[in-house]
């Protein structure tokens, strides 16, 4: 929890709180490989020491490598990116700043955050603290692996299609898809515009929080954020309150992940919540919809990399064609190339008709039944994770087995709600998370609504034993 | 028969900032990429965020091309690579689903001609490419110059309706005096105003030539290309479809690549600039708050000073001749002489040493001290058209009348020696003209050329006629 850090430090100050958090991550790290590049103990312990007047202290976090930092190794877990250093903090990192936060490192990561399980990493993938021989989900898996083994007690992950709630549930830790438009996006490195956001992590409902208003807010650096009413104030009750659960999308998850989902429906239940399975619609269509505008957008944002300016740039011989093509085809890694590939195939004249405006009218529709079902609902429950984590190299060699992994999470990308994914329990000492979906800007209902789930799970600050 | 159709690219250096950034519009005598910041370098994670002063422009524009404004600002990615492109793809406006451009539909009348404009869009401008060993050809290597990556620009393309070079020279001065009358474009700074002129003659296909950089420029290169596309079909050769550049130094079009499909831009929506509506209600502040356009400002010459059609055209198409005019004509009353002596003698002396009257020392009041001094009769027409240059290089030119003995001699007894001098030196010629008053044209002649036509002939004549008398 942020507030033992901040007791750490009034009662023996910086230098020993963060000696001790040097100390775990020393330990852990070479099991877990949750970082890629982590800033050296003194400098850590100098930065936090500036910023020690602030509400937090000097807190280290734990920062996605997708995320902006000036002066700090910025990777997207690529090798197109391997040695590249920003000049510039994202908006989210100055925030952080001016909170009082120190950055312990950059997260490992699937690279430009196309993957579910940290495999597609350049830098190898994290393993999951729970059983070391399974993934952490992904995209923001190392985030998750972070504060799931105690080294951080928060961490900044992004979410393109599930990519914060994956390594969420997979971690037994929270992690929160806020709202389109609810956090900068200016300094995240993009994958797929439209659908992405960067978002909190935690180890409890109340850091969750603490670090969603922090985070969030209009930035005039990004003209897709909104202004909203950061209203902290709503009472929720269990007793009463509507849940929807998608009844299509909970019978296309494994009998385990059912499993622990009836006994937490069951609880939930018995504390007056009122339960109605409803059908969400169009399933076999949302995840073909999803990936084509994940990939078509892929394949423009990626486009800048070509080795000139900074990156991969190995090739100065020859035309620039020449010097362009080679620093892609070694720079790139072979899931980032199919997405580009498919991507640049599907906003070609001819084709995008057929595939770019087909999706869009898809993510219409699905954002149509949402509104609908929320209507006469409060939320939406689902599990996270249609899977338990998988072992490491099962699902990596099958795209089409990986890609149905996101059906469940990337609902919320396509129709720019907010998603939170809490822990509910455990199947074989595997964590299984639940999803939320609320109304659009409704970010604050929401973690408002963990916090009262979290008191009948009981299930914060999880920390397994390695 | 030739069809010509223009793409005319212009500078919004008076947006203040770059188009997606605030990085600074003016970047003349600037280092080499100091003006920049993520945004504009395409670095990972940077966002655009949109000037809204390029609406207020564009709109402005618009209204003056006669166009059809949409009411939605939308833009759109478009996409291929190349050295000069921060993010391997260039935010423009675009007609498809989702996006659209700014305004469509639109015509410049030239000689009483209606030149259709198809549409205009704003975009932004690529990196700057520096051949340092050669040209664009030949060079063995390329440097780059950011300082101009994400300049606002517009675009203004032309249907091919233009028919030959003199037009389309035409067409880009009329353009450009709108533009500087809606202070849009500062033609001032380097690079405010580029255009790809698309040339077919007969019989060959569409040729595309880029890096033309003025109104002049823009009349020579197609001519060069008209002729070069003749010559080659009648030679038997096949005109294709191809890019050519436009060396302003050689004054010749270079091939740069053939264009043997057309590019496929995948162009889609900018989902980090989402479209918004522009309410009626802003584009009527907008159409309202314009400043005068060249159409009726050449009404207005007209009505105000009583300058012909064609005196006030070449003015306002000339800003700064217009803007000279009017501000001359608050001290001096003969609008029409002044027009004329704007229109050929200044601009011709201007255009000789090649330089802007902006840039030129020329002030409205030396010029009409040289208009005063000649209509007083104080100095001839000869020397009044003489002191053009001299004003234009900053002289004043009443001292310089005085120092060179320019003023015209007046004075009775100075031009009765100089009339004693010439007949004791022609006794025939006076014998002759007592019987001839013919000749009498030939004495004044001669006095004129002795008093270096400082002279009024009439006053000579006089003065002559009356010595004859006194003679006889």
């Amino acid at each position: 929890m942020i507030s033992e850090y901040i007791k750490c430090v009034t009662d023996e100050g910086i230098e020993e709180c963060i000696s001790r958090v040097y100390d775990r991550v020393t330990k852990l790290e070479p099991k877990l490989h949750a970082f890629i590049t982590l800033v050296d103990k003194d400098t850590v312990i100098n930065n936090a020491k500036q910023v020690r007047s602030r509400k937090l202290m000097g807190l280290p976090v734990a920062v996605k490598d997708n995320i902006s930092t000036k002066g700090i190794r910025t990777t997207c877990g690529s090798r197109m990116l391997s040695e590249y250093v920003p000049v510039y903090d994202a908006t989210v990192i100055e925030r952080l700043a001016s909170k009082g936060a120190t950055i312990l490192g950059k997260t490992n990561m699937d690279e430009f955050a196309m993957g579910s399980t940290t495999e597609t990493s350049f830098f190898g993938p994290s393993r999951n603290p729970w059983d070391l021989t399974r993934v952490p989900g992904g995209s923001s898996g190392g985030s998750g692996v972070a504060i799931a083994s105690k080294m951080v007690e928060i961490a900044l992950g992004s979410d393109t299609g599930g990519s914060i709630r994956a390594p969420a549930s997979f971690n037994g830790v929270y992690g929160l898809k806020p709202s389109y438009g609810t956090v900068s996006r200016y300094g995240l490195v993009a994958y797929a515009n439209s659908l992405e956001q960067i978002g909190p992590m935690a180890r409890n409902a109340s850091d969750l929080k603490i670090l969603f208003s922090i985070i969030s807010g209009f930035d005039i650096k990004d003209a897709t954020t909104v202004s909203f009413d950061k209203k902290d104030d709503v009472d929720i009750k269990l007793n009463g309150f509507r849940i929807g659960i998608l009844k299509d999308i909970m019978d296309r998850s494994s009998p385990e992940v059912q499993n622990v989902m009836s006994s937490f429906i069951e609880k939930l239940s018995s504390e007056g919540a009122l339960i109605e399975e409803v059908q969400l619609g169009y399933i076999d269509y949302i995840l073909p919809a999803y990936y084509i505008i994940a990939m078509s957008e892929a394949s423009s944002n990626l486009a800048r990399f070509d080795g000139v300016r900074y990156g991969y740039g190995r090739y100065k011989e020859g035309t620039w064609i020449q010097t362009f093509s080679a620093n892609r085809a070694e720079g790139f890694g072979s899931e980032v190339k199919k997405r580009i590939l498919l991507g640049s195939f599907i906003l070609s004249a001819g084709y995008y008709d057929e595939y770019y405006i087909k999706a869009l009218k898809i993510r219409k529709l699905v954002k149509e039944s949402v509104d609908n079902i929320l209507k006469s609902h409060d939320v939406i429950l689902s599990p996270t994770m249609p899977i338990l984590p998988p072992k490491l190299g099962d699902v990596i060699d099958d795209p089409l087995k990986m890609y149905a992994m996101d059906l469940n999470t990337v609902v919320a990308n396509l129709t720019g709600i907010p998603a939170v994914s809490v822990p509910v329990g455990f199947y074989q000492g595997l964590p299984v998370g639940a999803q939320f979906m609320g109304k659009y800007l409704n970010d604050f209902f929401l973690l408002n609504l963990v916090s009262e789930v979290e008191k009948i799970t009981k299930m914060a600050e999880l920390t397994p034993s390695i | 028969m030739v069809k010509i159709g223009l793409e005319v690219h212009v500078h919004l250096n008076t947006l203040n900032t770059k188009l997606f950034c605030s990085c600074s519009s003016n970047y003349e005598d600037k280092e080499p990429n100091t003006n920049v910041c993520p945004v504009c370098l395409g670095l990972p994670g940077a966002l655009p965020v949109v000037n809204e002063r390029a609406l207020t422009m564009a709109v402005m524009v618009a209204t003056a091309l006669h166009m059809e404004i949409s009411h939605i600002l939308s833009f759109s990615r478009k996409h291929y690579f190349y050295p000069d492109m921060s993010k391997n793809y260039q935010i423009t406006q675009y007609d498809g689903p989702g996006s659209t451009a700014i305004a469509y539909n639109g015509w410049i009348e030239i000689n009483g001609k209606k030149i259709r404009i198809r549409r205009i869009n704003i975009e932004e401008d690529p990196a700057k490419s520096i051949y340092p060993t050669g040209s664009i050809l030949t060079s063995k290597y390329t440097l780059l110059d950011y300082n101009r990556s994400g300049i606002g620009l517009l675009e203004i393309v032309t249907e091919p309706d233009l028919e030959n070079p003199k037009e389309a020279r035409q067409f880009m001065e009329v353009l450009r005096s709108i533009l500087e009358h809606l202070d849009v474009t500062n033609f001032e700074l380097e690079g405010a105003m580029r255009a790809d002129c698309n040339v077919s003659v007969e019989g060959g296909e569409r040729v595309e030539v880029k890096n033309v950089g003025s109104p002049k420029d823009a009349e020579a290169a197609i001519a060069y290309e008209i002729a070069r596309q003749n010559a080659a079909l009648r030679s038997g050769v096949k005109i294709r479809r191809e890019t050519r550049h436009w060396d302003s130094i050689r004054k010749v079009t270079v091939p740069l690549r053939s264009k043997e499909t057309e590019e496929d831009y995948r162009y889609f929506p900018d989902p980090d600039l989402p479209p918004y509506y522009i309410p009626h209600e802003t584009i009527d502040k907008i159409i309202k708050s314009m400043p005068e356009l060249p159409e009726s400002r050449i009404d207005r010459l007209i009505k105000q000073y009583g300058l012909d059609e064609y005196q006030a055209q070449v003015l306002v198409y000339q800003k700064q001749l217009a803007d000279f005019f009017e501000e001359a004509a608050k001290e001096y009353k003969q609008y029409k002489r002044l027009a004329n002596v704007i229109i050929n003698e200044v601009q011709r002396r201007l255009n000789e040493r090649e330089i802007e009257l902006k840039n030129s020392k020329l002030s409205t009041e030396h010029l009409i001290k040289v208009l005063a001094m000649e209509d007083n009769g104080s100095i001839s027409v000869k020397t009044m058209k003489d002191l053009i240059p001299k004003i234009i290089d900053g002289i004043d030119p009443e001292q310089y009348v005085i120092q060179n003995n320019l003023l015209i001699i007046t004075d009775v007894t100075a031009l009765e020696n100089v009339i004693n001098s010439v007949i004791s030196k022609n006794i025939e010629v006076v014998r002759k003209a007592k019987q001839d008053p013919k000749v009498v044209d030939f004495l004044v002649g001669m006095v004129m050329k002795e008093v270096k036509k400082r002279a009024n002939p009439k006053q000579v004549y006089e003065l002559i006629q009356s010595k004859l008398r006194e003679i006889s």
